[in-house]
Parts: structure tokens; sequence; C-alpha cells
């Protein structure tokens, strides 16, 4: 058994119990990797894979994009309830899955969830499709476009370049 | 003036959360209706962090970042919910306003 079987757990961890106490106390920091240490440890069985950040510049990139789309969302979402519900066009969109690891493919539809006006309904069987459900989709060729090239290739990037 | 920009922040995000719920009641079905809430109150309750955090902070009792955490745990859970409401609704073929996804076998 591996010391460390998620080495990036442990810092993330240790900075969630800082977090938690609101403190940087030297003896908080202790505890927070030992239990960063520990609760990989334990938890390794339900890990069905390793999980490798490749490209963590890209990440970064792809979170601030993801914080910024989160705050259009709210304001288009905002100004979608506040207009006209007749004049929306909700659409269900398949959207062809590149992502392969459970990882990936879960945080994608974490971010779809989040951002403007979709929410990921349904993986099919074979993880090759998305069942996503649009609130304003008048031409949804174009969401799944945007949602291909501005949220699955980053995530392709940095967990599963080929 | 801080006292501005927080109950500037506390307004926006009261704002932000009654129209999320008001989406509840103007939308038309049941999917159109999940977007309301999952969306609209995010932002509502990201500006009630903010403030939050923003006046703790400034009690002299050093930073506080708990709000950090709220933040996470929201952004984790909340797509989770809704994504399991939206799978539910799937598969008791729940009326919808937009043509429902063929269904195949290969998509239970």
């Amino acid at each position: 058994m591996k010391m460390l079987p998620h080495p990036l757990l442990t810092p993330i961890l240790a900075a969630i119990w800082l977090l938690l106490n609101n403190s940087l106390a030297p003896g908080h920091i202790v505890l927070g990797l030992l239990l960063g240490w520990a609760i990989p440890l334990f938890t390794v069985h339900y890990w069905p894979e390793a999980v490798h950040i490749h490209k963590p510049l890209t990440l970064l990139r792809f979170m601030a994009v993801v914080l910024l789309d989160i705050v259009l969302a709210n304001l288009v979402v905002a100004r979608l309830i506040l207009g006209r519900p007749q004049s929306l066009h909700p659409a269900f969109l398949k959207v062809p899955l590149e992502l392969r690891s459970d990882l990936a493919i879960g945080l994608l539809a974490n971010t779809i969830c989040l951002t403007p006006g979709t929410v990921s309904a349904r993986l099919s069987l074979d993880r090759r499709f998305l069942l996503v459900h649009a609130l304003n989709a008048p031409d949804g060729g174009a969401v799944i476009a945007t949602i291909k090239q501005r949220y699955e290739a980053p995530l392709k990037e940095v967990f599963e370049p080929c | 003036m801080l006292e501005y920009l927080l109950s500037f922040l506390i307004l926006a995000g009261a704002l932000f959360t009654f129209i999320g719920s008001l989406g509840l009641a103007r939308l038309r079905d049941f999917y159109t209706r999940l977007h309301g809430p999952t969306k609209a109150t995010t932002l509502g309750v990201g500006c009630m962090l903010i403030a939050s955090s923003v006046y703790f902070s400034n009690r002299g009792a050093g930073m506080s970042l708990h709000e950090v955490l709220v933040t996470l745990f929201l952004f984790i859970t909340a797509p989770i919910s809704a994504h399991l409401l939206a799978k539910a609704a799937l598969h008791l073929k729940l009326e919808s306003l937009a043509p429902p996804p063929d269904d195949d076998p290969a998509n239970s």
C-alpha cells in the first residue's frame, strides 16, 4: 500500500481543514496535514482511478472561465425568468462525449449544470452521449458547440491528453 | 462606506434568490423550473457569502474565509441534486415543453 495514494488530496484536505477552523495556527496545520494523509489512506478503495492533472495552468484558466460563466449564467437566467416565459425554446440536446474518464465526465456534467441555462439530465449507458436540457436554445447546435469547445476541450487537455 | 457595500451585496443577494424562486412560479414545465433554483440562487448565495466574509473580516478577529467552503460545497452539491431531479423526471416521463429525447434502450 502506498503511503500517499492521492498526493493531490492531501494539500486540498489540509486547506479545507484550515478553512473550517478559520485559523493558521501551527497545531491546526499539523492536524490538517495528518487528516490529509489519513483520509486518502482509508478511502483509497472508493476511488476508481488515479487522478493525474497534466496541465495545471489550463485547469486554472478553466476554473476562471467557469466562475465568470456562472455569474453570466445567473444574469441570463434571471432575465429569462423575468421576461416572457411563453417565448422560451426549451430543448433536449444530445452532446457527444469525447471524454472517457469518470472524473472528467463528472466535472463536465457538473460544469454544465452551473453554467448558462443548461442542466445535464442523463448519461447514456455506453458513455458516448450526455443528455442536456437547455432552458432557451432556439439553435441547439450552437449550444452543443459551445459546451464542447469551452468546457470539454480544456477538461480533455487536463485529464486525458493523448 | 463599507456599510453601503455590504447593504448592496445583501440586497443583490436577496434579489437574485427571489428571482430564482420566482422562476418556480413563472416557468411552465418541470424541466425549465429546474433552471431557476439551480442558477439564479447561486449568485444570490454568492453575494451574501461575500458580504458575510467582508463583514466578519472587518471586526478585528482576523480574516474570515469559512465562506469559501460554503461556496465549494454548494458548487459540488447543487448540480448533483439538479441532475438527479432531471434524471428522475426523465424516468417518469414527465410532461415537457421540449420534444422529449428518443428513448432507445441504451439510454436508461
